[in-house]
């Protein structure tokens, strides 16, 4: 344990960092912003490394862990730690920020300081998100973090941008505000205290924990996003740029599945229980029909979009057998999908800086032009249909090997992914990179420049070794999660 | 009868403003060149240098004076304070503004003068009939104000329909304070309070009475049924008289709620909070649907305007439950942080509309604030955070005060009040993120460069900063709030 308040600096670092990005202004000083920019995001990325390395693998309990009164007029504290289930989602999100800097880096030519500067104080704060250990400084953030994907959809998004921002907004504050009055009411039964850790151990009657659960289950339902309320996403996904599509894939879904580990399970652990077929249900709905959904779509975006909502349907679905297995799972399912999923939307974004178009129907034999891209797509294709030696594969074998403990006929239906997902996974890379050259766009394709195989690179590189090697990333869950399971098999009654 | 000198001490600020005010209105009589410089000037003076009366005579205890007609209290310092404050930062605001449309004229300093006057008596009153006077200077005042820009019609047409209501509701208010007279025998607060407590009182009377009281007191909050007036006014008013009535005023609005209904009538909280109850969710409704549908931004401002005076009723209801006073301190202290954070971030907001005005041009309508990212980053940055403050979005002072007062809803047990409350606050997010819309995602139509005296610049900026300071570092203020109510009680 070091002295030096690592999860401050990843929080503040980007973000103190992303005004001074936003100080540098005008267009005009664009290469300085592009440049501290970066700079910023490879720092930030620096002072969460140490949170691996000096992870203590023993222990279920929170580390790195500042507790520092922040408001004591209600009790609430600045008050952060992670565990093995939140820490490796602030290294992710780090990382997945020098990707969206290095992705935006010519592409966005207007406002660039503001472009940049979104991006790092989201990156902020969410990681605040991740760490805090205090009910109104996790809603804070939670939040807080709304104002710069709202800009980012918004000011550089595409042309129903106006439309998908605002319902964007307005879903996310929906479903948080009542999780609020969850919040006061745990306030209010804890005798003062915000303290997340603390509420784990609160008991409480059936009926309190049913109207809590259903409050987190909206929240945390529409972040995630479940079905049904899960429509905010595709048009979110489809008007955002690029950066902005990668981060709310990567990250912003996380925080809905974080939610129901650090809030729900914990904290109403009968409701759970009780209430896990609804969950379980609501999954399999996601899993199942919006995977054929995704089948249909002609635009390239959406069938990532509704992929995605399939592939986070896996994540709760784990989350609910409380199997072990299954948790860790869909654990490593959410970072798997914030690689492939990232790499997905840089893959799409690559092919729409050309052709200014997301239409499956615009393209064909790419193949013939971009056949350093073509390898790339076919990998991350291939990862988000879950292909073995693909990290996609891990993490959904592992929550259908922890479902079939669980219900058979669950892990059956869920299982069903691994055929529809390669099916629109393939049909769509079959459609747009092999064929003929499909009009005279296509042909005056180039290949991907230098910057682009960059990032392209490392993430096929970190899907490769997950799927290869996954050790590394399960042994830091272990203990939190085990933890976690034993905490939920006791009645709060 | 032998005549007794009273003790002036604890009015001290009160006699230094009301003294100035005559010195201002006959120096920019005789000096008629430098008039309006000095009367802004001497304007600001008294504002500040009351400010510092009032910090220099504070003590911690509670006084009384004039036969028990005047209160002198840590609630009412703190309150006349932040008004003085409000004040001289809409003064300052409005000044080019006013100059701009040439109605800078040394009247309105006086009147605005004689206004804070009233709104201190209002604050430090322990009387209804002092109440009743401090009332009706302001508002007096405030009628003369919202019908300064005499050639313009809407602006006369306001200023009649203001008095006129304003008139009704004053009678409405001085009439239940004579059933309260008539139910309790006195007029004094402690006295009243006193009588209730020991059932004195003719219930049936003295409730009558809590009805005319709750309307007034509701009629000079704008707030659901009484608040017909609201959006007529603000927006036939000139800007920077809508920046007066939506700031000081209200901080008076609630030491009135507060002295009648806490000081006075604690013991039939039960009654005023039903009722109080009924108006707080009407308003809170109303507000943020009406508001959706306004293009002009300081309609849709008085509109929020209304449902923010609701929340903020929300924390005056929640004190008592079932015969319970427990919570009474938190649920009242977290009314009065509300209600000064609705003061800063209104004085922002209408701000706003100020700095993009010029001669010739009302920037009244939401669109005129298209495309500000574009031609000024930092003002629809202060923009920004305003709105998103008033939707109650954390990292700024709003959603402090939307959680303190949710917090003291939530412990009182109205749940459904409280779920009523966030459900309307996500309505209400809406017409705030259209307002970020078109700073942030339009073009401009309105390309003139923003032409403002360095002191507006200065101070909205600092006005803005302190929105999003306060919103991450509440802990003072709010400490604040709750002492000076602790320290009165």
């Amino acid at each position: 344990m070091t002295d030096i308040p690592l999860l401050s600096l990843a929080v503040w670092v980007p973000i103190i960092g992303g005004l001074l990005v936003l100080a540098t202004g005008s267009d005009r000083n664009a290469p300085m912003a592009r440049a501290l920019a970066l700079l910023v995001a490879v720092v930030g990325l620096v002072v969460t490394i140490p949170l691996y390395t000096g992870f203590d693998l023993g222990t279920s309990a929170m580390q790195y862990v500042e507790l520092v009164p922040w408001v004591p007029r209600f009790n609430i504290n600045y008050h952060l730690g992670v565990d093995g289930i939140s820490m490796l989602f602030v290294i992710l999100n780090a990382f997945i920020t020098i990707i969206v800097v290095v992705a935006g880096w010519k592409v966005i030519e207007t406002k660039v300081a503001q472009y940049m500067a979104a991006f790092l104080i989201m990156s902020g704060l969410m990681n605040g998100i991740f760490a805090a250990l205090d009910g109104v400084l996790f809603y804070v953030f939670f939040e807080a973090s709304l104002i710069p994907l709202y800009l980012v959809i918004g000011i550089w998004g595409g042309p129903n941008r106006v439309y998908a921002a605002i319902k964007f907004f307005l879903f996310t504050l929906a479903g948080s505000l009542l999780m609020l009055i969850a919040l006061l009411y745990l306030f209010m039964e804890s005798g003062g205290s915000f303290s997340i850790l603390e509420w784990h151990n609160l008991p409480l009657g059936i009926e309190a924990q049913t109207l809590i659960f259903f409050a987190f289950l909206i929240a945390f339902g529409v972040k995630v996003p479940m079905w049904p309320v899960h429509t905010w996403l595709p048009d979110a996904h489809v008007e955002a740029p690029t950066g902005g599509s990668v981060v709310l894939a990567a990250i912003a879904l996380k925080l809905g599945a974080y939610g129901f580990l650090r809030f729900s399970l914990p904290i109403v652990p009968d409701a759970s229980m009780q209430l896990a077929p609804v969950v379980i249900t609501l999954s399999l709905i996601a899993v199942v029909y919006i995977g054929f959904v995704a089948l249909a779509q002609a635009d390239m975006k959406k069938l990532v979009a509704y992929s995605s909502i399939s592939h986070m349907g896996f994540v709760t679905l784990g989350f609910f057998t409380f199997n072990p297995l299954a948790v860790e799972g869909a654990l490593v399912q959410m970072i798997s999908h914030g690689f492939v999923s990232a790499a997905m939307f840089l893959c799409i974004g690559v092919l729409y800086d050309r052709m200014h178009s997301r239409l499956i129907a615009d393209y064909g034999g790419v193949v013939h032009k971009m056949p350093k891209f073509a390898a790339f797509f076919m990998l991350f294709a291939m990862a988000n249909s879950g292909l073995p030696a693909t990290s996609g594969f891990v993490g959904e074998f592992m929550v259908i090997l922890g479902a079939v403990q669980f219900n058979f006929w669950v892990a059956f239906l869920a299982a069903t992914t691994l055929i529809v997902g390669a099916a629109y996974s393939l049909w769509m890379y079959k459609r747009v990179v092999f064929g003929a050259v499909a009009n005279d766009h296509v042909g005056e394709l180039e290949d991907v420049t230098g910057r682009e195989f960059a990032f392209l690179g490392v993430l096929a590189l970190c899907v490769l070794a997950m799927g290869l090697y996954p050790f590394p990333f399960t042994e830091v869950m272990h203990a939190s999660v085990d933890e976690l399971l034993r905490h939920v098999a006791v009645s709060k009654l | 009868m032998n005549f007794v000198v009273p003790d002036f001490y604890p009015a001290a600020a009160e006699i230094f403003v009301a003294v100035m005010a005559l010195v201002i209105m006959l120096s920019t009589t005789f000096a008629r060149s430098i008039a309006r410089s000095l009367g802004y000037f001497l304007c600001q003076f008294t504002l500040i240098a009351a400010a510092f009366i009032t910090i220099g005579t504070m003590h911690g205890e509670v006084s009384y004076t004039f036969s028990n007609m005047f209160i002198s209290d840590l609630m009412g310092d703190f309150l006349k304070v932040m008004i003085y404050f409000s004040m001289a930062i809409a003064l300052l605001y409005g000044r080019s503004y006013l100059a701009d449309r040439n109605i800078n004229k040394p009247e309105y300093y006086l009147l605005a003068i004689l206004m804070t006057l009233g709104m201190m008596v209002m604050v430090t009153s322990n009387h209804m009939l002092t109440m009743y006077i401090g009332l009706e200077m302001m508002s007096l005042a405030l009628y003369a104000l919202v019908a300064f820009d005499r050639d313009s019609a809407r602006s006369t047409e306001a200023g009649m329909k203001y008095f006129v209501l304003g008139a009704l509701a004053s009678g409405l208010l001085l009439y239940g304070m004579s059933m309260v007279y008539g139910a309790t025998g006195t007029l004094e607060f402690s006295g009243v309070a006193q009588s209730v407590y020991n059932q004195a009182a003719n219930k049936p009377v003295l409730l009558f009475g809590l009805v005319f009281l709750i309307a007034g007191i509701c009629f000079k909050l704008g707030v659901v049924p009484f608040h017909m007036w609201v959006p007529d006014v603000y927006q036939g008013a000139s800007t920077a008289v809508t920046l007066i009535l939506a700031t000081a005023p209200k901080l008076a609005a609630f030491a009135m709620a507060v002295r009648l209904l806490i000081w006075g009538l604690f013991d039939i909280a039960e009654q005023w909070q039903t009722m109080l109850m009924l108006v707080a969710v009407a308003s809170i409704i109303l507000g943020n649907l009406a508001a959706i549908s306004q293009p002009n931004i300081k309609r849709m401002l008085a509109y929020s305007g209304i449902s923010h005076m609701g929340f903020m009723l929300l924390g005056l209801l929640s004190g008592v439950v079932e015969g319970d006073r427990h919570f009474a301190l938190n649920a009242y202290s977290s009314a009065m942080f509300y209600a000064v954070a609705y003061v800063i971030m209104s004085l922002a907001s209408f701000g706003m509309i100020i700095l993009l005005s010029r001669a010739g041009f009302e920037a009244e309508r939401i669109d005129d604030f298209k495309g500000l990212n574009k031609r000024s980053p930092w003002f629809a940055a202060v923009m920004m955070f305003v709105m998103f403050s008033m939707a109650g979005v954390p990292f700024f002072i709003g959603f402090f005060a939307k959680l303190s007062v949710l917090q003291a809803v939530v412990a009182a047990g109205y749940f459904w009040i409280a779920a009523v409350a966030v459900v309307m606050s996500v309505i209400g997010a809406f017409y705030y993120l259209r307002v970020v819309k078109v700073m942030y995602f339009d073009e401009p139509v309105d390309t003139a460069p923003i032409h403002a005296p360095a002191e507006l610049r200065v101070l909205l900026s600092a006005n803005g900063i302190a929105i999003a300071a306060l919103g991450l570092a509440p802990q003072a203020l709010m400490s604040i709030c709750a002492y000076a109510l602790l320290a009165s009680l």
